[in-house]
C-alpha cells in the first residue's frame, strides 16, 4: 500500500492555477519532502491529500483511498499539522488533546493517556492546564504536532512543522520525527529550512509555480545539480567578467547574482588556491547544500 | 451530495464542554435581555393599560412570548457571532474537518448546539415567568419541546447567514431587518388582530408568530386555534433551512 500516489494532480483556485498536473509517488515508511518557493504550491499540494481542498483534475489515491469518495476513512488514519497553527482556544493544552481524540472516536480512557504522553514526547508535560492563549508560539507548534499524532496516523503530514521554534526546540521535533519513522509512520514534509530537508528527508521534491522540477535524495540532487563544493565570491572589488576569466582554465559551472558569484565543482580547492593566488579576497569554500540546488532551480533572486 | 453523519455529537459535546467553563457568564448574557422585557414592558407598560389583552392582563400576555423570543436569540447569538468566530477566526472548523469529523458534521453539531443553548435560555426565562405566577397548565411541561425546536430553526437559519456572512457587520444587518421585526410583529408584543390583514398574513408565515401561539396555549392550557398549521410552519422550514446552511457552509469551506 503506497501511502500516496498522484498523477497529473491539478488544483485551481478561481483564477490561479495553485498546483500544475504534478506526479508523485510516496513510498510506505518514507520521510517525502516539499520544498519550493513561496507560493509553489506545496501547501494545496498537502491540502489534497489531507481532504481540505478537493482536486480538480487527476489522480489521487491517498492509503489507497480516493480522498473525494471516502475522506473520513482517509482523514481516520493521517496525522496533519497544517501551516497556521489552529489550537481550540476555547480549551486547555490537555483538553486540546483529548478532545482532538474524542474527534478521532478514541475512548477517553485511552485518549487521556495517550495526551499525556504525546505532552511527554514534545515536552510540554508542565503546561498541561494551560490556557493555549498563555503558550509561546513555539510551545503551540509543538502542541500542534502532539495533537496529529493523537490517532497513531500511518501517514504524517507535516506543513512546516518547525517555523517559529527555536534551534533546541527544532532538534527536539527532529529527533522525534526521526523517532517515529523508525516506528513505520510514512511522512511528508514541506519546510523552508534546508536543513531541515536534508535532515529528515528520504527525498525531495522540488517545487515551483505549482510544477514538481526534480525529485531525489537530497544528497543525489545535491551531486546532480551542483556537484561536491561551492565557491562563493563577493563581488565587492571585481567583477563577475573578471573572474570568469579568471576562473575559466577550471572545469566549473559559474552563477551570478548582484552580490555574489557561486562556483560549483568536485573538487574546488584548486580554483581556490588559484584565486586567492590571484588576490581575491572575499571569498569561501564549502560544501553543496540542497540550499544550493534550490536556489539554482528557483532563481536565486525574489521573482514576486 | 450532503451526508450529516452521527459524529455531529462530537462537535456538539467539544461545544458544550467550553461552555461549561463559562457557565456563569453565558447565563447572565442570555437571561438579562428577556428578563428586563418581562419587567418593564409586562409590568411597567401593563400597569397602563386598563384592559385585558384576550382575557389576560398584559404581563400575562406577554410572559410565553418571552420565553420563545429569548430562545431565538439564544440561538441566533450562538449560530452568528460565535460560529463565525469559530469559523473564521478561531480556524476551529479548519481544525475539525482534517479528522473524520466532515464539515456537514460541523455545522449540524454547532445547529443542535444552538438549539440546545436556546432551550437553556428558554428554560431559564420560563423559571421566571412561572416564579411570576403566570403558568397555569401542567401542558407547560412541553415547553422544553417547543423551544428547542424554536431554536433548532433560528440555529439553522442563523448558520445560514453565518455560510453567507463576509463579516461580523453582515449580522447586524440579518438582526435588524430580519429578527427585529419577526420579533415585534410575531404575536409577541400586541394581539395579531391589531394589525391590518396584510400583516397578519405576512406574520402568519413567521415560524416565530406560531411558535408564540403555541407558547401561549401551553403555559394557559387553552387550545391553540390552529395547532396543526402551528406545528408544521415551526417543522418544516426548519428541516429546510438546516440542509440549506449545511450545503452552503460546505459550498464556503471546501473549495
Ligand atoms: N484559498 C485559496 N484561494 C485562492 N488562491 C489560493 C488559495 N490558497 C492558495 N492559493 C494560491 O495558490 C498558490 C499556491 O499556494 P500555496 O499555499 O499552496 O503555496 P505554498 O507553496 O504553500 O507557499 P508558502 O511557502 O508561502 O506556504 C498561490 O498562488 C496562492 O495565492
Ligand atoms: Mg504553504
Amino acid at each position: 500500500m503506497l501511502p500516496v500516489t498522484a498523477k497529473n494532480l491539478t488544483k485551481k483556485y478561481k483564477d490561479t492555477v495553485a498546483v500544475n498536473g504534478i506526479d508523485f509517488a510516496v513510498q510506505e515508511k518514507e520521510c517525502f519532502g516539499f520544498i519550493g518557493p513561496n507560493g509553489a504550491g506545496k501547501t494545496t499540494t498537502m491540502k489534497m491529500i489531507y481532504c481540505f481542498v478537493p482536486r480538480t483534475g487527476g489522480e489521487l489515491l491517498v492509503l489507497d483511498k480516493d480522498p473525494s469518495i471516502h475522506p473520513e476513512m482517509v482523514k481516520a488514519d493521517l496525522g496533519v499539522v497544517p501551516q497556521d497553527n489552529n489550537l481550540d482556544e476555547d480549551l486547555n493544552v490537555f483538553t486540546n488533546l483529548t478532545m482532538y481524540a474524542n474527534y478521532f472516536n478514541i475512548p477517553h480512557g485511552i485518549a487521556r493517556v495517550k495526551a499525556k504522553e504525546l505532552l511527554a514526547f514534545v515536552q510540554l508535560t508542565e503546561k498541561e492546564k494551560v490556557k493555549i492563549t498563555e503558550l509561546s508560539s513555539g510551545m503551540k507548534r509543538r502542541l500542534m504536532i502532539a495533537r496529529g499524532l493523537i490517532n497513531d496516523p500511518k501517514l504524517l503530514i507535516l506543513d512546516e512543522p518547525t517555523v517559529g521554534l527555536d534551534p533546541q526546540a527544532r532538534h527536539l521535533i527532529w529527533d522525534r520525527l526521526r523517532e517515529l519513522k523508525s516506528q513505520n509512520v510514512s511522512m511528508i514534509i514541506t519546510t523552508h529550512y534546508m536543513d531541515e530537508a536534508t535532515e529528515l528527508c528520504d527525498r525531495v521534491a522540488v517545487m515551483d509555480k505549482g510544477k514538481i522540477m526534480v525529485v531525489g535524495k537530497p544528497k543525489d540532487l545535491i551531486r546532480e545539480h551542483i556537484g561536491e563544493e561551492v565557491v562563493e565570491v563577493m563581488l565587492l572589488d571585481t567583477t563577475a567578467d573578471k573572474l570568469k576569466k579568471d576562473a575559466a582554465g577550471f572545469l566549473v559551472t559559474l552563477e551570478e547574482t548582484s552580490q555574489k558569484c557561486y562556483l560549483y565543482c568536485q573538487d574546488c580547492r584548486p580554483l581556490l588556491s588559484h584565486l586567492t593566488d590571484k588576490g581575491y579576497k572575499h571569498i569561501l569554500r564549502r560544501p553543496a547544500t540542497l540550499e544550493d540546488v534550490f536556489l539554482k532551480l528557483t532563481g536565486r533572486d525574489l521573482v514576486d | 451530495m450532503i451526508k450529516v453523519s452521527q459524529r455531529w455529537i462530537k462537535v456538539w459535546y467539544r461545544n458544550y464542554i467550553s461552555f461549561l467553563k463559562f457557565f456563569y457568564v453565558n447565563l447572565v448574557g442570555n437571561l438579562g435581555d428577556p428578563i428586563l422585557y418581562l419587567v418593564a414592558m409586562g409590568f411597567g407598560l401593563g400597569a397602563f393599560l386598563g384592559n385585558k389583552i384576550e382575557g389576560m392582563s398584559y404581563v400575562q400576555f406577554l410572559a410565553p412570548g418571552i420565553i420563545v423570543s429569548s430562545a431565538m436569540f439564544a440561538a441566533v447569538y450562538e449560530c452568528t457571532f460565535e460560529s463565525f468566530l469559530k469559523m473564521i477566526h478561531l480556524r476551529t472548523y479548519d481544525a475539525i474537518i482534517v479528522t473524520p469529523v466532515n464539515i456537514e458534521d460541523v455545522v449540524a453539531g454547532d445547529v443542535v448546539w444552538g438549539a440546545t443553548k436556546a432551550m437553556l435560555s428558554g428554560l431559564m426565562m420560563f423559571i421566571v415567568v412561572a416564579a411570576f405566577g403566570l403558568v397555569h397548565s401542567w401542558w407547560s411541561l412541553l415547553i422544553p419541546v417547543l423551544i428547542f425546536l424554536v431554536g433548532f430553526h433560528f440555529a439553522s437559519f442563523a448558520m445560514l447567514i453565518t455560510a453567507m456572512a463576509p463579516n461580523f457587520d453582515y449580522f447586524s444587518y440579518f438582526l435588524e431587518l430580519v429578527i427585529t421585526p419577526m420579533f415585534f410583529f410575531c404575536g409577541i408584543f400586541f394581539p395579531l388582530s391589531q394589525f391590518p390583514g396584510w400583516v397578519q398574513g405576512l406574520s402568519g408565515v413567521f415560524p416565530l408568530t406560531h411558535a408564540v401561539e403555541l407558547s401561549r396555549a401551553l403555559v394557559m392550557g387553552t387550545v391553540p386555534a390552529r395547532p396543526v398549521t402551528n406545528i408544521l410552519f415551526l417543522i418544516i422550514p426548519s428541516i429546510g433551512l438546516f440542509y440549506w446552511a449545511v450545503w452552503r457552509m460546505k459550498k464556503r469551506m471546501i473549495k
